[in-house]
């Protein structure tokens, strides 16, 4: 299990890890089992302005499609374009290689974060 | 509350992700649905279908029901042999798709010594089925819903008859495709176990049809049998994927009792010949005058994945739906068959509505994926 006492967690079973003024956003581990193979992901462009709890995607796996939702606002800086050819990162890297966004300018009104513990609790 | 199948205890020991399906608790996946569906393609796999339901039609008047019953022609079956087909209703709507065998002498408990056949029929529609094949039966013939006293495991792959035949009391290599053979199976005994050269996965294999009670011995047996050969059990999701690039028809999504099976692309299971049966005379109609809809396959660019009931369009106007989509991890793009507008059937390209993004697909022949021939 990698070190997530940096990380937060929504109820949509999305994290966000702060880093450098920044954060960035990906799906737990539990969400990626609950998937499976992960096939694509379409994603916001970059540049986008989220407020926290807005859709910024979706999600196929083999099974279905899924809305992905920000934990906390931000402009998209980045987007993990590996993702684009190797989706199965994040089957296989859920809070590592399969990052999905980094934002900046984060802001986190009306965020509702759950720490570890809690979404543990939540997931189990 | 889901029924489970005899198995069902094996595939929780696993760790198999459950889910209900047809109203039993079926494993949809064990190490994955992509690992799954590749060691089928290249290796083998084994599922637990026993979900499906078998009802067992006997008497003097068997084969007229039968004939009654199912459009394609069942006449021309030898004992052991099966046919795939659909029933229908009087308007040529699909009731559902079904195999049908011609039994086996002494197959099914106490061997009655007239003609019977014996029909599999999907989960989710076998109360329907049996309810409406009652109502359709001629004189002289009695129905019997064995569902729950057989359990059916299939092994498919380019490697599933070189781990099935050394365990079987009968000679599996030589049953060519659609036929079926009563054979003492691991060495256990059981009044059922028939093995046939069937699968819905596009690959070779055979399908096995043994008692309830011995299910789970049959299930050890093979994946012990297959250990060394790569064998592993597959889930419903792979079965899925798998059946979809073999462009095999999937009933409550790609067909139901509003689709004919002419624009279901079933159409070569009609045998009008035959004479009168449930639906001919809407069945003829439709075949002269040419069906409403027609089944496309649809070849998607990239990633994108088209699923049952995304619009499809050609250029401005609405051309019909998706029925079945998914990612094909043999080829390594997104697949999908739609029914559409016969208009639109020759067309190179239609668009496919994903959520509100039109995105480019193909119309290409099925299947999309056909084994080597060895």
């Amino acid at each position: 299990m990698p070190d997530l006492s940096g990380f937060r967690f929504t109820a949509t079973h999305e994290w966000v890890e702060t880093v450098d003024g920044g954060a960035r956003v990906g799906i737990t581990d539990f969400a990626q089992a609950q998937l499976g193979d992960v096939i694509f992901l379409e994603m916001p462009e970059v540049g986008t302005t989220l407020k926290a709890g807005d859709r910024f995607g979706v999600i196929e796996s083999v099974k279905a499609a899924s809305d992905l939702f920000v934990p906390v606002g931000g402009r998209v800086a980045e987007v993990n374009g590996a993702l684009a050819d190797a989706p199965e990162r994040v089957n296989t890297d859920p809070y590592g290689e399969g990052w999905i966004l980094r934002l900046e300018d984060v802001d986190e009104a009306g965020a509702s974060l759950l720490d570890e513990a809690a979404y543990t609790r939540l997931t189990t | 509350m889901a029924r489970r199948t005899p198995l069902w205890d094996r595939h929780v020991a696993r760790g198999a992700r459950m889910v209900e399906f047809g109203g039993y608790e079926m494993p949809l996946q064990y190490s994955g649905i992509r690992d799954e569906h590749l060691a089928v393609r290249g290796r083998a796999g084994v599922f637990d279908i026993s979900h499906m339901g078998e009802v067992l039609l006997t008497g003097a008047g068997a084969e007229a029901s039968v004939q009654r019953l199912v459009a394609n022609d069942v006449a021309r079956l030898s004992p052991g042999s099966a046919l795939y087909g659909v029933m229908c209703t009087e308007a040529g709507g699909i009731v559902d798709d079904v195999i049908v065998y011609r039994r086996l002498q002494g197959e099914g408990g106490s061997p009655p010594p007239e003609d019977g056949f014996l029909v599999v029929v999907n989960a989710a529609t076998r109360e329907k089925d049996v309810a409406w094949m009652r109502a359709h039966l001629l004189a002289d013939t009695e129905l019997t819903d064995i569902s729950d006293r057989i359990a059916l495991i299939a092994v498919q792959g380019p490697g599933a008859v070189d781990i099935v035949a050394p365990l079987c009391e009968a000679e599996v290599r030589d049953l060519r495709p659609f036929r079926s053979t009563g054979a003492r199976v691991a060495g256990i005994d059981a009044s059922t176990s028939v093995v046939s050269r069937t699968g819905y996965t596009g690959e070779d294999g055979v399908e096995i049809y043994i008692d309830a009670d011995r299910g789970g011995e049959l299930w050890d047996a093979l994946l012990d049998a297959g250990r060394d050969r790569g064998l592993v059990p597959a889930g419903l999701g792979a079965r899925d994927t798998l059946r979809l690039e073999a462009g095999l028809r999937l009933y409550g999504q790609d067909m139901d009792e509003s689709v004919d099976p002419y624009s279901a692309g079933l159409g070569w299971t009609v045998k009008l010949a035959k004479g009168d049966f449930c639906g001919s005379d809407a069945l003829r109609r439709i075949a002269e005058q040419g069906p409403p809809r027609t089944t496309v396959g649809l070849s998607l660019e990239g990633r994108s994945i088209a699923r049952h009931g995304h619009p499809v369009r050609d250029g401005d106007r609405e051309a019909g739906e998706v029925t079945s989509g998914g990612y094909s991890f043999t080829l390594g793009h997104g697949i999908a068959t739609a029914l559409v507008d016969p208009g639109v059937a020759g067309s190179d390209h239609l668009d496919v509505d994903i959520r509100g993004t039109m995105t480019a697909a193909a119309v290409v022949p099925l299947p999309f994926y056909k084994r080597p021939r060895s």
